[in-house]
């Protein structure tokens, strides 16, 4: 059984083996805890303990940010990280191991419902404690929540449809402006659109409906992009929808209601953490499970073979259709969240750049998979907001990272890989025999 | 009239450059069926090049070590940057393509987009963040044919782009290097099984293509003499538009498609707000794509990116 070289996740390479065995019968929930538990000690002593180690202030960014500013302190960064972080994760997640396996063999014959909001109460709870300590870490939060959303979106198309769309800026930007230009005529006194129609009560409960509106006005754009697309077949889509991008991007700049090229600025302040958490959860969700309905398959089908799809009645068609219009609805919302995190937007913000930086952690994390858009939407957030004091050298060092990754698996880290809840949340070693 | 013939002559001028650029993406799709999204920014790393040996030229020429013309200077300057632009595609090729052959096709895109973001950013942190002044190595003088103004720079980009563009035609119609390149695009797959090698005809079609990028590179920053390293993707995405607009792999397409987007652009701008003018002239190519789904000269492809 134990191969030394291969490392596909039934037989393990030897050196991690004993990792695995040691680390293997910790459920998620207590992975969780353990995040929480740690959170909440650094936001007590989080401040002496960077003292201690000689830092300035709490590591902002698990040491991220001080590895390339002051090399100097990275040791007592990398021990802050070690004790605070690392140690504490495993030890209460080691400790708590056994009443949470029998916790989740218990809840497994629940509704999967509440074992699943279990889970995420308390990895908001954690997120958000986390990112008490300082409004960067929530604006870093924030906005990787976003690109999770994105790239799931653009992981419909790319690796489940198999295509190669290049409008996700557009779509994103057609959301941004829709919900903003809502939120911002209703409920904020501005120079474009006059004075707020709606009391600013309001605004929290037109919120969602403004984010919805504008994820269909995104998938409207879509549609005038899948009707000539999905008739032929090939690489069609790639260039009609760059073509839409650009024009996306030039009819902003020409609307002078919406701010022209100086963009559109003032989006009340609603897209805090929880909101942004909540949307983010949804997206997962309803991705993973369309990417699972037999929809997705048809989906998967239509990439690998499209006329014995066809010929196995699937509607070709419209499943690409349906899953396009669905990917640019998601990248609407997510457009209008990014809209109201940053809150200022300009055309130039939805351009080849963001297309590139999209399309990078698509490829980075792995198609055809839920869990290789996460995957890919951390790490290269967290990597771009790293090398971020390097200025210009960061965008020599994530292509070059990139192009390596193609090299050696060219379809991403984790590609193909089913994301499966219940799979996620189930205890980890089945607790001697009660039930 | 008058107005309008000298728009077509700016309208020349302008679409010879699109028509240079399109030129390298078409052959590199004909050949790979892949996207070189790259070689935009190879157009710009030729004209770079071609400011670094215009300036060492001169430098040259006025130290009195070679005692040149400045026409010939011109020339010089253009095939030299052609040359080494020219290993600059096959070594893009070399690192971001060849690697890639048995991948997805789409990962391949990938690996061209991150170079071509090496490319620029390369050059930023090379060349700092100032604009370029390219030296300017002729004379402009004006020619007035009936109230229509014409330089002598626009002349001679028209005619050498036109001359390159001839060029290319004979070499892929009547070498032998060039009925290769016409085998590998009907079917790489089979060709090289009869002893043709892919690799080298890769390298040949990366070289080819990116020396008329540099080409058009230096007759750009002749025309309009300040460089940044942005020109690629401005540039670059619009020809690649063009390109596919000409029919993919195409090389009569290519052309003709980036004069016919040179002319929408400068015609649009000349009679209409220029903000507007990449919105018409996406819009008009999208409109012409819906009805001609392979472009002017494109054959209906059953290719799928591959996964």
């Amino acid at each position: 059984m134990v191969e030394n070289n291969s490392a596909s996740p039934d037989n393990p390479p030897k050196r991690f083996l004993r990792l695995r065995q040691f680390l293997g019968d910790i459920p998620l929930l207590a992975w969780l805890f353990g995040g929480l538990i740690s959170v909440l000690v650094e936001q007590q002593i989080g401040e002496s303990l960077a003292n201690l180690l000689g830092l300035p202030k709490i590591p902002v960014l698990f040491g991220f940010m001080i590895a390339m500013k002051e090399p100097l302190l990275l040791p007592g960064a990398l021990a802050y990280v070690l004790v605070l972080y690392v140690l504490t994760i495993v030890l209460i997640g080691k400790i708590t191991a056994r009443p949470f396996n029998l916790m989740a063999a218990k809840m497994m014959q629940w509704p999967i419902a509440i074992p699943v909001l279990l889970h995420l109460v308390v990895l908001y709870a954690s997120m958000h404690f986390w990112a008490d300590i300082s409004l960067y870490r929530e604006l870093t939060l924030k906005l990787t929540l976003i690109a999770i959303m994105l790239t799931l979106s653009l992981n419909i198309i790319n690796g489940y449809m198999g295509e190669f769309s290049c409008s996700h800026p557009g779509f994103m930007s057609l959301g941004a402006y829709g919900a903003s230009a809502i939120m911002v005529l209703f409920f904020v006194n501005d120079r474009l659109f006059g004075d707020a129609i709606l009391p600013e009560v309001l605004g929290p409960l037109f919120f969602p409906l403004a984010l919805i509106l504008g994820g269909i006005v995104a998938a409207l754009g879509a549609l005038l992009i899948a009707i000539p697309s999905f008739k032929t077949r090939g690489d069609y889509l790639a260039i009609i929808s760059l073509a839409f991008m650009f024009i996306v991007k030039s009819l902003f700049e020409n609307l002078q209601f919406l701010g022209g090229a100086r963009g559109l600025k003032g989006q009340p302040d609603l897209a805090n953490l929880p909101t942004v958490f909540i949307w983010m959860v949804i997206c997962v969700w309803v991705i993973n499970n369309f990417v699972r309905s037999t929809m997705g398959k048809a989906l998967n089908a239509v990439r690998d073979d499209e006329l014995a799809a066809e010929a196995m009645t699937v509607d070709t068609r419209r499943t690409k259709m349906v899953a396009f219009l669905f990917a640019a609805f998601w990248a609407g919302v997510a457009g209008g969240l990014f809209a109201h995190t940053v809150r200022f937007i300009n055309p130039n913000t939805f351009g080849v750049q963001r297309l590139a930086e999209i399309l990078a952690m698509v490829y980075f994390g792995g198609l055809n998979s839920v869990y290789g858009s996460i995957v890919g939407a951390v790490s290269l957030n967290l990597l771009g907001e790293m090398l971020r004091p390097l200025a210009l050298f960061k965008w020599i060092i994530i292509p070059l990272l990139l192009i390596l990754i193609m090299i050696y698996r060219p379809t991403g880290l984790v590609a193909f890989k089913e994301f499966d809840v219940r799979k996620l949340i189930q205890p980890k070693r089945k607790p001697e025999k009660e039930v | 009239m008058q107005l309008f013939l000298q728009n077509l002559i700016n309208a020349l001028q302008w679409g010879s450059f699109y028509a240079l650029i399109a030129l390298g993406y078409s052959m590199v799709y004909g050949i790979l069926m892949l996207f070189n999204f790259a070689h935009g920014d190879i157009f710009m790393v030729g004209a770079y090049i071609g400011f670094g040996v215009a300036t060492g030229l001169t430098a040259l020429a006025a130290m009195g070590a070679l005692a040149l013309p400045n026409w010939v200077i011109l020339v010089l300057t253009i095939l030299i940057s052609m040359f080494l632009t020219s290993f600059v595609g096959m070594l893009v090729e070399r690192i971001g393509y060849r690697p890639l052959r048995e991948a997805p096709r789409a990962s391949a895109a990938i690996t061209g987009l991150m170079i071509g973001i090496i490319l620029e950013t390369g050059n930023l942190a090379i060349l700092g963040a100032e604009r370029i002044r390219f030296p300017s190595l002729i004379k402009s003088t004006t020619y007035d044919l009936g109230g229509v103004f014409v330089t002598n720079k626009k002349i001679m980009i028209v005619v050498v782009s036109l001359v390159l563009m001839l060029a290319l035609n004979e070499f892929i119609r009547r070498t032998r290097w060039g009925m290769a390149m016409r085998a590998m695009a009907f079917d790489y797959v089979v060709i090289p099984l009869m002893g043709v090698p892919l690799n080298t005809i890769a390298s040949l079609t990366f070289a080819l293509g990116s020396g008329l990028a540099a080409a058009a590179g230096i007759m750009f920053a002749i025309a309009y003499p300040v460089l940044d390293p942005y020109i690629g993707i401005i540039y670059g995405w619009k020809a690649f538009v063009a390109a596919i607009l000409g029919g993919r792999g195409s090389v009569k397409g290519a052309c003709l498609a980036g004069f016919l987007l040179g002319f929408i652009e400068i015609f649009v701008g000349a009679y209409m707000p220029s903000s507007v003018r990449d919105l018409i002239a996406y819009s008009i190519i999208l409109l012409i794509l819906v009805f001609r789904p392979h472009g002017f000269f494109g054959e209906p492809h059953s290719a799928k990116l591959r996964l």
